[in-house]
């Protein structure tokens, strides 16, 4: 057997050019299937938090946890809220007993006493997944358990997820957890049972003061996106790049 | 050609494709890239439905005054400044009431209460502007309910 070196050559850069070729590329799709692969949804759901009517009475993280199965007194939950006190000395005090849980009925902060007159600015932050359209911890799911729909929420296959926990430390907002009954990773995906249905999400429909809302964003008639759309809402944590869809009337650079 | 480093290969060969043979039977048909890019769109496809399909357990006030059943308390709730409050905060989820063996768990405590009308004097919420109280100073050792009448709270027993 003899072989120059040209046809050596020849022969090692085909091959690694075939082996770099992916399966997939041969791949043809029909008409129908390349259509319905670029076609856009009608439907991509965003959220409204509207801080400043927020009162901290937390029956939308009760709706939550007993609409979505979380177990009651785990520590863990979809949805809290942030109570921001902030003194005329520049601190900022924040606390979340049991996640907003069972409101804000005591005026002392983590066991420490504030006095009405040393009070800058308070106010109540509801907290959710903001359903990016670019999720980090859809990126790093290593099995494919998480992931996108059409209309842009972000699910987790409890039958497929192996419960290693990536996608919890990738979110930037905190807002998964492991599910301590399903021992996998669970999160917020704005009650997809019900707004599917037509419903509005549980915290939304048990929130009396309209500081929680959805909205359709490929709907221009729709009153919530009429809101985003013209008047001056900001995002969790811009610079992260995932393009949070949770957005927020009245949110104070003291948020985090 | 007889070589010994040509077994283990076979062995090799073998396992890789056994792993092959059972990722066949063991995913899902439905699994695959669905609508979105491989990064953020590679799922069982009846996933979603299966969320779609949880059950419900909050069904709104609608379903409470639809069918011939609570309209008197309803109508006297919409008319009163407790008009914004969903029945089922203080209730609790009907699921699948009426259903004779459905007990829905009614709140009456003074904390569920107090989850608003606890005095918290704060600037930039509207929790200071709603009706509120003390708790350490207002009737103590009386449940809300003894005195307000929830549904229509200017109303008092005395």
């Amino acid at each position: 057997m003899s072989c120059s070196r040209r046809d050596f050559l020849k022969e090692a850069v085909g091959g690694t050019l075939v082996s770099t070729l992916p399966l997939s590329a041969f791949v043809l799709l029909t008409t129908d299937e390349a259509k319905a692969a670029i076609a856009d949804s009608k439907v991509r759901w965003a959220f409204l938090v509207d801080t400043t009517k927020c009162v901290g009475c937390g029956l939308c993280v009760k709706a939550c946890k007993i609409e979505n199965e979380i177990p009651y007194d785990a520590a863990v939950t979809r949805t809290w809220v942030e109570r921001y006190v902030i003194t005329k000395d520049g601190e900022t005090h924040i606390d979340s007993p049991n996640g907003g849980r069972d409101g804000f009925i005591d005026d002392k902060i983590r066991d420490e006493e504030i006095e009405p007159e040393d009070i800058a600015k308070a106010f109540f932050v509801p907290k959710l997944c903001n359903q990016c359209d670019n999720p980090a911890c859809v990126q790093v799911c290593p099995v494919g358990a998480t992931y996108q729909t059409n209309d842009g929420i972000v699910l987790i296959d409890r039958d497929w997820c192996i419960g290693c926990g990536y996608c919890i430390m990738a979110c930037p907002y905190g807002v998964r957890f492991f599910h301590p009954e399903h021992k996998v990773a669970d999160k917020c995906n704005f009650c997809y049972h019900r707004i599917s249905k037509g419903m509005q999400p549980a915290c939304v429909e048990c929130c009396s003061f309209g500081a929680r809302r959805l909205a359709n964003l490929r709907d221009p008639d729709d009153p919530v996106t009429k809101i985003i759309t013209t008047e001056r809402v900001a995002v969790l944590k811009d610079e992260y790049g995932t393009k949070p869809h949770v957005f927020y009337l009245g949110l104070d650079a003291n948020v985090r | 050609m007889k070589w010994h480093v040509l077994r283990p290969l076979w062995v090799a060969i073998g396992l890789v494709g056994t792993i092959f043979v059972a990722r066949a039977f063991m995913v899902p048909d439905d699994f695959g890239v669905h609508g979105q890019n491989f990064t953020y769109g590679y799922h069982r496809l009846s996933n979603i439905q299966e969320w779609k399909d949880f059950p419900v357990k909050y069904q709104g006030r609608e379903t409470c005054g639809s069918a011939d059943c609570h309209e008197t308390n309803l109508a006297l709730l919409d008319s009163s400044t407790h008009e914004t409050v969903e029945c089922e905060n203080c209730h609790g989820p009907s699921i699948d009431h009426p259903d004779p063996n459905e007990f829905l768990p009614l709140d009456k405590t003074r904390e569920l209460c107090l989850r608003c009308h606890a005095f918290l004097e704060y600037p930039n919420s509207d929790r200071g502007e709603l009706m509120s109280i003390v708790d350490r100073t207002h009737k103590r050792r009386y449940e809300c309910v003894e005195c307000h009448n929830p549904h229509d709270p200017k109303e008092y027993y005395e």
